[in-house]
């Protein structure tokens, strides 16, 4: 890392940005061609609208972590701005920790409370007698109006266990990269970062050959009531966490290629290891409650 | 060097030390803490308008019995809207110009910790907004099921419902950033020597508020992505037909909607307690029990939300559980109530508009919390819910709570952030105002939601009538006086000749203090030294 003649005692307050509104023009794009594409819109301001605003997203990215790494780069931060860093990404994935915990929230709900009642349990008797006659409580389930049709669930001990194999594998090849990067050992480091994002992509390829399957052969579906709709959620906002923590692995990599860590300096490999890790603790969570319970 | 923290970098060769030349460059493109400020607290301004004329709107239907000027679906466009805007768009955005523009000030650091993200997080602001109130002017309108949004009413709109819900996301993700930058902000930049018990309260309730929001702003977005995908894409969570229960939706809002309102009031907290000190020329009473109690809530927060569903149906014990929860709160709360009581108590009081609103904030907001905590009774809110008692209770927590703080903190420290003194008679005069006006607007609420009148209806027995046209007297004279309000403030900015002094309150300590007004763009750049006597709590023996 090069040594630039800046203060080091100071706290770097970058000059005026374009970023963040860029970053809001980007937004509302988004938000508008997604808003108008679900409402069965197909003129220029529904999907093109929302790729476009994708397409801005991207040169935000590199935009703006491009400004953060020449900034890294040119030895403008000092030990307190990494620390800022550090307690911005912790605190984004404690935010990204109750966003889950609001859909596990949803499924616990659905399987201790709202399908027993309208099962008849507890207070539910009522209920079931006069408005949900005949149904049975039962998990899985597509709710007594069977939505979306009979369908069948994957089991949890071949795609999904092996699915958990190949996470917790590159829980662990992230950390021989991290101890590779410490010990200032580049080719390990990129062999080992290499393994988690393959080991990453391995995972999404079979989730999506899940998805295929559930589809098409099982017809276990978003639309399959309360249990198709958690499934689906869950997995899926999961398998999104896991596509961008891959995509962070893969630009760590290039950057580790570059050489643009030190064995001391490197938060932004360990902020996307943190990330990694999060994904792969929810996808126990998961495993557990989703595929095994 | 003068503020080396300040430096050219690779992207940029210009060197400023000052305010960035140009408008578009200053306001659009900023990383300073001020300025995001600014922008904060003239969008909350704004939106207080926007969301203010839809409640004269609501106000004027009920004004007599009968349909009287809008559409019944109009008029719950506008109680939902007025609802979203007001919270998210003026109060919410409000405390965080405020925390932008006061924390740095207050701990001694030289901007928020992580300038530029601060930017995008005001910036998604117009947008969300712009989405939300986009709706209004579509096929099928705004949200009119209430700012609950509760399944299925929420879900039987048009084209809006996409838009309005993307529009929560998108204001959630600021809040979200703008948390964490506050947090960041106050355990990382404070000044050598800020310890924790040494910081202002006003910084100690934004650190815990800015928790709550990290905590639950993301659960909003989860709850408000299945009402999108049960709308859009055939989901079930609410379906009780697919084995979902719409009273799913209930608790998961409320688990976030319950610390939202102290989100709402937690900073407000804050800025009475450092104004009634100043005031009074007392060191607060009880700093330490200030922050635990602060903390209690906080906690207790998480563990009361349903309350506001007594009604829908639970278990006995659920019922009584969240009865007592919600009753603790009260405890931590009455010890700030005396605290702040006990510090006026053989204080050396003068009442400058800021203290006059902090003052009618310690008593109108006690009377919010009083019906709080009749509105807990189990029982008694089986009679009181949906009615106009808890649309009088909101308010008075809300308006008389949240809005009279951010109010008395504009009076406060609008000297230090425009370097001139405000009309100290007009200042009165929207007290005075504002104070006797407010409860004549929300005072017979009261008795007509113990009558029995339900919230969220344009019409209503002629029975209510009187209490309603009294109502919307005080409510038209509530709205008007806060032209005052805008007259004084864009007065002080602009046109006001008397230069405010760096301490511009007598009593007045604090880091803030120690700057000229107006506070220089860039202060801080070096981390001041603290001395003996310019904290309020530097001596605060354990």
């Amino acid at each position: 890392m090069s040594e630039a003649a800046t203060s080091q005692e100071q706290y770097y307050v970058p000059h005026h940005s374009i970023w963040p509104v860029v970053g809001s023009v980007a937004m509302l794009m988004t938000a508008v061609g997604a808003a108008n594409w679900i409402n069965d819109s197909t003129g220029l301001m529904a999907r093109p609208l929302m790729f476009a605003g994708i397409a801005v997203f991207v040169v935000l990215f590199f935009g703006w972590f491009g400004a953060v790494i020449r900034e890294s780069l040119s030895g403008f931060y000092n030990k307190q701005v990494d620390i800022s860093f550090r307690m911005g990404m912790m605190w984004f994935i404690f935010s990204e920790i109750m966003f889950f915990a609001a859909f596990f929230g949803a499924l616990f709900y659905a399987r201790m409370l709202s399908v027993p009642w309208i099962g008849g349990e507890g207070h539910g008797a009522l209920t079931n007698q006069f408005v949900w006659e005949g149904y049975t409580a039962a998990w899985p389930t597509n709710g007594p109006g069977n939505i979306g049709g009979t369908f069948e669930t994957i089991p949890a001990w071949g795609l999904p266990l092996l699915n958990t194999m190949l996470l917790l594998a590159s829980g662990v090849t992230i950390t021989l990269a991290h101890h590779a990067l410490r010990a200032g050992h580049r080719t390990a480091l990129l062999v080992w970062l290499g393994a988690t994002i393959v080991l990453g992509g391995v995972f999404l390829y079979y989730q999506a050959h899940e998805y295929i399957e559930a589809y098409q052969h099982l017809n276990l579906t978003l639309g399959s009531g309360v249990y198709g709709s958690t499934f689906f959620m869950l997995t899926g906002f999961h398998g999104m966490h896991v596509t961008l923590g891959a995509i962070m692995l893969t630009v760590m990599w290039f950057r580790c290629a570059k050489g643009h860590f030190t064995r001391d300096n490197h938060f932004a490999f360990e902020a996307v290891a943190w990330y990694w890790h999060f994904v792969d603790v929810v996808w126990l969570g998961l495993f557990l409650f989703v595929y095994v319970l | 060097m003068a503020h080396a923290a300040t430096h050219d970098h690779v992207a940029h060769d210009d060197h400023h030390d000052h305010k960035p030349q140009g408008f578009i460059a200053r306001w659009c493109f900023s990383t300073n803490h001020k300025d995001i400020g600014t922008l904060y607290l003239i969008f909350s301004l704004l939106m207080f308008f926007i969301g203010g004329a839809m409640a004269m709107i609501i106000r004027a239907e009920l004004f007599q019995p009968g349909m009287q000027l809008v559409e019944p679906d109009f008029f719950n466009e506008m109680t939902s809207v007025h609802a979203l805007v007001m919270i998210f768009g003026a109060v919410m955005p409000a405390f965080v110009g405020l925390g932008n523009w006061m924390i740095p000030l207050m701990v001694g650091a030289p901007d928020m910790a992580l300038p530029r993200m601060n930017n995008w997080s005001f910036w998604l602001l117009p947008v969300a907004f712009g989405l939300l109130l986009s709706t209004l002017f579509m096929p099928g309108g705004g949200p009119q099921g209430g700012w609950t949004l509760y399944p299925p009413l929420s879900l039987q709109g048009g084209n809006g419902i996409a838009f309005s819900i993307l529009a929560i996301h998108v204001a959630g993700i600021s809040s979200i950033m703008g948390a964490i930058n506050i947090i960041a902000t106050i355990l990382n930049m404070r000044a050598p020597g800020m310890d924790l018990l040494k910081m202002p309260v006003f910084v100690w309730t934004w650190l815990i508020t800015a928790f709550l929001l990290i905590a639950v702003m993301p659960v909003l977005a989860g709850a408000v992505t299945m009402l999108l995908t049960d709308k859009y894409f055939g989901t079930s969570f609410f379906n009780a037909a697919g084995g979902g229960d719409p009273v799913m939706f209930q608790h998961i809002f409320w688990f976030f909607g319950h610390p939202e309102v102290y989100i709402m009031i937690l900073p407000a907290f804050g800025i009475v307690s450092e104004i009634i000190p100043t005031f009074a020329r007392k060191p607060l009473f009880g700093y330490q029990a200030m922050v635990y109690a602060t903390a209690s809530i906080a906690f207790l927060s998480f563990i009361v939300w349903a309350h506001h569903m007594f009604t829908v149906g639970m278990p006995l014990g659920g019922e009584l559980f969240f009865m007592y929860a919600t009753m603790l709160i009260a405890i931590p709360t009455g010890v700030k109530v005396f605290n702040w009581v006990s510090t006026m108590w053989e204080g050396s009081m003068t009442f400058e508009t800021p203290m006059l609103f902090a003052i009618g904030f310690v008593i109108l907001f006690t009377i919010g919390g009083f019906s709080g905590v009749m509105l807990a009774i189990v029982p008694a809110d089986f009679q009181y819910h949906d009615t106009y008692f808890v649309v009088a209770h909101f308010h008075y927590v809300l308006v008389t709570g949240a809005v009279f703080s951010i109010m008395a903190a504009t009076y406060y420290w609008l000297p230090k952030w425009t370097g001139h003194m405000y009309s100290e008679r007009w200042g009165k005069i929207h007290f005075w105002s504002s104070v006797i006006s407010v409860n004549v607007l929300f005072f017979p609420q009261h008795f007509l939601g113990l009558a029995g009148m339900p919230r969220r209806i344009p019409d209503y027995n002629v029975a209510f009538a009187d209490f309603n046209m009294i109502s919307s007297i005080g409510g038209f004279w509530f709205g008007l006086s806060q032209l005052i309000f805008l007259g004084v403030v864009v007065h002080c900015a602009f046109f006001s000749k008397v230069k405010a002094p760096a301490r511009v309150w007598e009593g007045a300590k604090g880091l803030e203090w120690e700057v000229p007004s107006p506070a220089p763009h860039h202060t801080f750049s070096v981390p001041p030294v603290l001395k003996p006597g310019m904290l309020a709590h530097d001596d605060v023996s354990h």
